[in-house]
């Protein structure tokens, strides 16, 4: 730890605001499940494939389950009434389903109805042990080829073809990347759906999909089996669909996931009480499955200035950390999100930089942090650029980021070339490898630029933080205190996929994975 | 094109005079080896460089080589021939544009931005719009005598044209980052088909701006001009308030200044 700059009181002062400032929301959350949530479930008890115009059936389904308003008792009831009407299979339950008269179906006596949840229970304790094993499995591989060391150096593919991303990943696996992130289709977040099988178009990035998961981490393992380092992969569990994205990257082995309670709220304009709700059954998936989450507050800087701004990302990672502890997360498990990107042209940003990434370590001193590359003030000028993304790498090491994205020279011109990764990747390793244990050899003197610097943010973001609490979450999002983005409580999309859990709601996934059941 | 005065010969400058050095950088889609080596050399000789030096051959994957190269051309230019335009007044600066326009304008001038079409990418119209600017350069929320609306991301193009025109607005700013499969071009296109539509074409500035932008990308598409990586809030400030005295009869058509957006010197909007 090179400085300490501020009291273990303070620091629980901190996360005793979060606790109080995240606590009316986890009370939305108990009383409401969303579309998404409901379709999680069904895929969960292996509904597959797709229906009529390509729409996945899972949509089908539920949609159908809504329009009868009767999404409120929870699918997996729905589930279960079509099993005992004689569904042989998934596939066939939907079929019934969406011919059922759900509105006119009478309720079954009490002893059937409890019979049906002790069934349908045990088919979703049967499916979470498949799951489970399924990650066990990864699990083994990771142990049989141990990672490289940290900070994780984390490359971004985006192709749109889920086959040339392969290509791109392999190469960058093979150049020393230890973290694969397929960027996503533009937009993708606003879908309410998944897309279904491989995809070979894409704009801006790949779609999200199961299959295009399997493909990816498939040839992962083969790379990682020849290369005797196990190599990560990553994806998108943010807007429409936090849950079902969560599932299918935790049945197909994924390791980490961008996922952050107010991401979609700030940046894709999404409902907060829809990314409330979605955010924690999505991130009980990513703590059951070993899933490590990347938080976004990366983006507040890329807004706001990140010099004005520095507190707002301290404050954020605070209510993040709550909400995903509150999910069952661990600490090793919150990749919480900064970055560099204070304005070059000023003096000291070494400094600057140090400090807030220090003082992020201070605050969360067991989890692994993700850190990002410089990117709001990238010029064209490449060797300029490299340059700035070495003295990233320095800050990474320093303060033991357990994750780094690298910059890329290229950034702000073109989606990086494949040289652009390989040249990223080998500054990266030398930097690491030069100056790994630096924070040992070095205190940061107490009175200095640094410290101070570190506990001037600290404390505008207990400020924050109290202005929080005394406003409620939802009117400090509303003033535009985070990221300088103004969102309503009944603005943004979704909002209508947000439904009130009836008295009877039965999920016995989230039982599963409350541990009360 | 002028073809008065003398011939002025140039050639690029490593270290000395007229040595026509030049830097590449490439990769070829085959293992390293010395045979990829060989292969890289002749690549530079097909694209006719001599002397050639192949500084560095790597190892960028299992199945590409990335190459390190400095070559000499023997390509020789006229610099007398090079036709641009005549600079007439100098850059105005942040106080002196909003002078400017509080004299000769009289009003403050309004401008809509946003991404549209399925964009999300917000970084360079928040770069040129919001208070905060990019590069120690004002955005133009800051500028008094302009009104500025960032309507954000995934606008569509018909919603960004109807705000504009509600509020008399004097320029109309896109920005499209993404450009994959060329979808900021058939973007933009329909952006222009919507605003001749709407008879807007020719009577407000219509600006483009992005990474992937050019002038002569944007012009040719029909706006007025581009902005690509680069450009500072106050260029595109500049640029509108001329465009605005020249249509308010203040300022002669075509008149030329410093900073304004070229076909040849492309610059353009940090995204």
């Amino acid at each position: 730890m090179p400085g300490v700059f501020i009291s273990d009181e303070q620091v629980a002062r901190a996360r005793q605001l979060a606790l109080d400032i995240t606590a009316p929301i986890f009370s939305l959350i108990d009383k409401n499940t969303t579309v998404s949530i409901e379709r999680t479930v069904l895929r969960w008890f292996g509904v597959d494939g797709t229906g009529a115009m390509g729409a996945p059936l899972v949509n089908l389904m539920v949609d159908r389950l809504q329009q009868a308003g009767v999404l409120n008792k929870g699918a997996a009831y729905w589930y279960g009434r079509a099993l005992r009407a004689g569904a042989q299979s998934p596939l066939d339950a939907v079929e019934r389903l969406t011919t059922m008269p759900l509105e006119k179906l009478l309720p079954l006596s009490a002893e059937d109805e409890g019979k049906l949840r002790d069934e349908i229970r045990g088919e979703a304790r049967a499916a979470v042990e498949e799951l489970t094993s399924r990650v066990a499995k990864r699990n083994a591989l990771r142990a049989e080829f141990p990672m490289g060391r940290a900070p994780h150096k984390y490359v971004i593919v985006a192709t749109g073809n889920i086959h040339d991303d392969v290509d791109q990943a392999t190469a960058a696996a093979q150049a020393g990347a230890d973290v694969i992130a397929v960027i996503r289709s533009t937009a993708q977040s606003l879908l309410d759906y998944v897309p279904h099988g491989a995809t070979t178009e894409g704009y801006g990035g790949t779609y999200a999909t199961q299959e295009n998961f399997r493909i990816m981490r498939e040839a992962l393992d083969v790379e990682s089996k020849k290369l005797k380092r196990y190599v990560q992969l990553t994806n998108y569990s943010s807007g429409l669909c936090m849950a079902e994205i969560a599932f299918c990257a935790a049945w197909e082995r994924l390791d980490m996931l961008l996922n952050d309670a107010m991401y979609g709220i700030l940046f894709r304009d999404i409902n907060m009480r829809r990314t409330f709700v979605d955010q924690y059954f999505s991130r009980r998936i990513c703590a059951m499955a070993g899933i490590i989450i990347n938080t976004g507050e990366d983006n507040y800087i890329t807004t706001a200035d990140a010099f004005d701004a520095a507190h707002t990302v301290i404050a954020s990672q605070f209510i993040n950390e709550c909400f995903a502890k509150r999910a069952g997360l661990k600490d090793e498990q919150l990749g919480l999100g900064h970055s560099y990107e204070i304005d070059p042209a000023r003096p000291e940003t070494l400094l600057l930089e140090l400090s807030q990434a220090m003082l992020v370590r201070r605050c969360f001193p067991h989890a692994p942090l993700k850190y990002m590359p410089p990117t709001k003030h990238k010029e064209t000028d490449i060797f300029f650029s490299h340059a700035y993304d070495v003295m990233a790498d320095l800050v990474a090491v320093w303060t033991r980021q357990g994750i780094q994205l690298l910059g890329m020279m290229t950034e702000a011109m073109h989606t990086p070339l494949l040289a652009d990764r390989y040249v990223a990747l080998k500054a990266a390793d030398y930097i690491h490898r030069a100056a790994r244990g630096i924070d040992e050899e070095f205190t940061v003197r107490e009175d200095g630029r640094i410290a101070t610097r570190a506990r001037y943010v600290f404390e505008h973001a207990l400020q924050l933080l109290e202005e929080c609490k005394a406003d409620g979450m939802v009117a400090a999002i509303g003033k535009g205190r985070f990221g300088d983005v103004k969102r309503d409580e009944f603005g943004g999309k979704g909002l209508d996929g947000v439904i009130e859990k009836g008295p009877d709601y039965f999920n016995p996934f989230l039982e599963l994975l409350e541990g009360r059941a | 094109m002028s073809t008065k005065g003398e011939k002025e010969l140039i050639r690029a400058y490593g270290d000395r005079r007229d040595d026509g050095v030049v830097q590449l950088a490439f990769t070829l889609p085959v293992p390293m080896s010395e045979k990829a080596k060989e292969a890289a050399l002749l690549y530079c000789q097909k694209m006719g460089f001599h002397d050639i030096k192949i500084a560095a051959t790597e190892r960028a994957a299992d199945n590409y080589s990335f190459f390190i190269v400095y070559a000499h051309t023997k390509a020789v230019l006229d610099y007398a021939e090079i036709d641009t335009p005549e600079l007439v007044v100098k850059k105005l600066g942040f106080d002196d544009l909003n002078k400017v326009i509080e004299e000769q304008v009289g009003r403050r001038i309004v401008v809509f931005g946003a991404c549209t079409g399925t964009d999300t990418h917000t970084v360079g119209i928040d770069a040129i719009l919001n208070m905060k600017g990019y590069s120690g350069d004002y955005g133009l929320e800051r500028y008094p005598w302009f009104e500025a609306f960032n309507l954000g991301s995934q606008v569509p193009n018909v919603e960004l044209l109807r705000r504009a025109r509600e509020r008399n607005a004097d320029a109309v700013l896109v920005s499209q980052v993404v450009t994959q499969r060329d979808v900021h071009k058939d973007n933009s296109k329909q952006f222009i088909e919507e605003a001749k539509k709407m008879g807007l074409h020719g009577k407000v500035s219509l600006l483009l701006g992005g990474p992937r932008v050019d002038h002569k990308l944007a012009t040719s598409l029909g706006f007025d001009a581009g902005f690509g990586p680069g450009t500072k809030p106050s260029d595109v400030a500049n640029f509108v308030v001329h465009q605005v005295l020249q249509r308010m009869g203040k300022e002669e058509k075509g008149l030329h200044y410093e900073g304004e957006p070229t076909a040849k010197a492309a610059k353009g909007a940090k995204t």
